[in-house]
């Protein structure tokens, strides 16, 4: 990509960032560790791959994204909105009773969600019968899901990667979100999943492993994967929870943590979101 | 030969997918017990055995519904509810999608496969999801039928389905609708609500015995346990004043359960309930296993002139 482009996404990767917390922290709390992780691959799949139009958000030849770690769904919402899926003033209503943005992802109640999530380990289940569909409807889209690295202990994950594998869904492209973190502490403390690359190239997957806070990478990974029709393709993102986050990068209990209004307006500052943006609050 | 409930299962979905190609079939490495081998064969594009793996299962089924297919996913009803509930619960159900999900072998006809196959609490398990649709046909006509039904209703079903054997109760061209159960015999004293391939032929036999002890007994096939029948339910209550249900299943729960919830809440009325008294499941023959939770057809005429003599 040239410099021009990195340049456009890096800083729309930075206004996802400003919106994501600002919405989050509207209402004070949040899984703000795992939304930070996932921001430059979302903004790459949104603003620079994904076939998709917000005006016609069910349209059936545009590429689908199952966000099973659904938790992350405020970085997904921030997207959908400043790309115009719904009014931005949805994004302060997060969680309030009555919002079409609840915690975890819903296909129902907001526009441009492919798959409802929340309860770990199933949306890359219904991420392959989306890509088998696609596959009986002989349409050419992609179908990409987000796992998370807890996530992967999960023992759905890895019914769902046999039967990828098995079904040779190539249209499928997934990632992991290996920030390393889940809720009780370091991933290698609580439940090691490493060696990940080896454990989904032995269960048939096209495999790669970048860093996923690189846009020059995440384009990199997911051209080289759409070349790989044979195989389920999956990209492992080594990621820093909270990333870009003054008071949640690399913290354990970024997971779902409070967020002050002082640790908002200095969040905001340090990404520098003009003041006239800060809202929060 | 004569056809098995699952021959019937398969062969509608098969002509059902003839016209309509948003029928698929999943299978988690039973495919021979549901017999739905006749599909693989005619539409292999459209049949996905997961292998082991009951919960990826009904999470592959809820993408390619949320994609608009109808897929009709089965295992044995034991795995089928409790090893899949919360995916059958969150990806199917809560997203509002279109998944049949099908659980064979209820209660004791899972005979030698004994208890740790042996479904007594799925239908307890279901009843809990809000909207979801519950049926278990009593016979080959209905099973056609309900399964005919099942793919043309946009909602999430589960449904109890016997396999192997064969019985006839209705004629060939009675119609059936969701919701809607049906008056086998009408009676006055005291009304049976039984449900499924074994109890509603054993509360038939039961009503013979009670007319020969001059007892007047309704018959009710229930073949859809949710949305229950409440206004066919009631109307008997007030009829008979006295209601037996017969279930493959646990007596709470269940579809003894639900009648008893709907009596106490809108007209109350004497209730006996046949089924496991809070009971595991264990091996045996049906005729072994029949007796051994006392829900032959003498023990439902027993449970109904108990339940007559409270009046």
């Amino acid at each position: 990509m040239n410099q021009e482009k990195l340049q456009d996404l890096q800083d729309k990767a930075r206004i996802v960032r400003i919106e994501t917390l600002k919405s989050i922290g509207h209402l004070g709390v949040g899984h703000v560790g795992g939304a930070m992780s996932i921001v430059e691959v979302l903004t790459y799949l949104y603003y620079a791959e994904m076939h998709i139009d917000p005006k016609a958000p069910r349209m059936p030849e545009r590429d689908r994204l199952v966000l099973s770690k659904g938790h992350a769904g405020p970085t997904l919402y921030s997207i959908l909105a400043l790309k115009g899926f719904f009014p931005m003033e949805w994004l302060l209503t997060l969680n309030q009773g009555g919002t079409k943005l609840p915690s975890h992802c819903d296909r129902n109640l907001t526009p441009g969600i492919d798959m409802t999530t929340g309860s770990l380990g199933q949306g890359l289940s219904a991420a392959i019968g989306i890509a088998l569909a696609t596959r009986l409807d002989k349409r050419g889209n992609h179908v990409y899901a987000i796992i998370g690295d807890g996530e992967s202990q999960e023992g759905q994950v890895w019914e769902a990667a046999m039967s990828a594998a098995m079904f040779k869904v190539g249209n499928l492209i997934a990632f992991t979100d290996y920030n390393k973190m889940q809720i009780d502490g370091m991933t290698k403390d609580i439940m090691d999943i490493d060696a990940l690359e080896s454990k989904w190239l032995s269960f048939g997957w096209h495999v790669q492993r970048i860093n996923g806070h690189d846009m020059q990478a995440i384009e990199d990974a997911v051209t080289r994967a759409k070349t790989v029709t044979d195989r389920p393709s999956m990209i492992v993102l080594d990621t820093i929870k909270g990333k870009g986050c003054t008071c949640a990068e690399n913290l354990v209990g970024s997971h779902n943590m409070p967020i002050s209004a002082e640790q908002l307006e200095e969040a905001l500052t340090a990404l520098g979101a003009e003041a006239s943006a800060k809202g929060g609050n | 030969m004569a056809k098995d409930m699952r021959d019937v299962y398969a062969q509608t979905l098969v002509d059902l997918a003839e016209n309509d190609d948003r029928i698929c079939v999943l299978e988690a490495d039973l495919m021979n017990a549901t017999g739905t081998k006749v599909f693989k064969q005619r539409f292999p594009e459209r049949m996905f055995d997961v292998g082991v793996a009951e919960a990826n299962m009904v999470g592959v089924a809820s993408g390619l519904s949320a994609e608009g297919k109808i897929p009709f996913a089965a295992s044995f009803g034991t795995f089928a509810s409790r090893r899949t509930f919360d995916q059958f619960f969150l990806s199917a159900n809560y997203a509002q999608l279109n998944v049949k999900l099908v659980g064979t072998d209820p209660g004791i006809t899972a005979q030698f496969n004994g208890g740790t196959h042996m479904p007594f609490e799925d239908i307890g398990m279901m009843r809990l999801v809000p909207n979801l649709v519950i049926i278990e046909p009593s016979d080959l006509v209905s099973c056609e039928a309900l399964i005919r039904a099942a793919a043309a209703h946009q909602g999430s079903m589960y449904i109890r389905m016997h396999r192997k054997g064969s019985n006839t109760i209705y004629d060939e061209n009675e119609q059936f609708e969701l919701g809607k159960g049906k008056v086998l015999v009408d009676g006055t004293d005291v009304t049976l609500i039984a449900a499924g391939f074994v109890m509603v032929p054993e509360a038939l036999k039961a009503a013979e015995i009670l007319k020969k002890e001059g007892i007047s007994a309704a018959v009710i096939d229930m073949h859809t346990i949710k949305p229950l029948d409440n206004e066919l339910v009631l109307a008997y209550a007030k009829k008979t004043g006295a209601i037996v249900t017969c279930e493959n299943h646990q007596v709470t729960g269940g579809l003894g359960g639900a009648v008893a919830e709907l009596l106490t809440a809108e007209y109350p009325a004497l209730l006996g309930r046949i089924g496991a008294q809070d009971m595991f499941g264990q091996v045996g023959t049906q005729d072994y296993l029949i007796k051994a939770y006392e829900m032959t057809a003498e023990d439902i005429a027993q449970k109904a002139m108990a339940t007559i003599s409270k009046k």
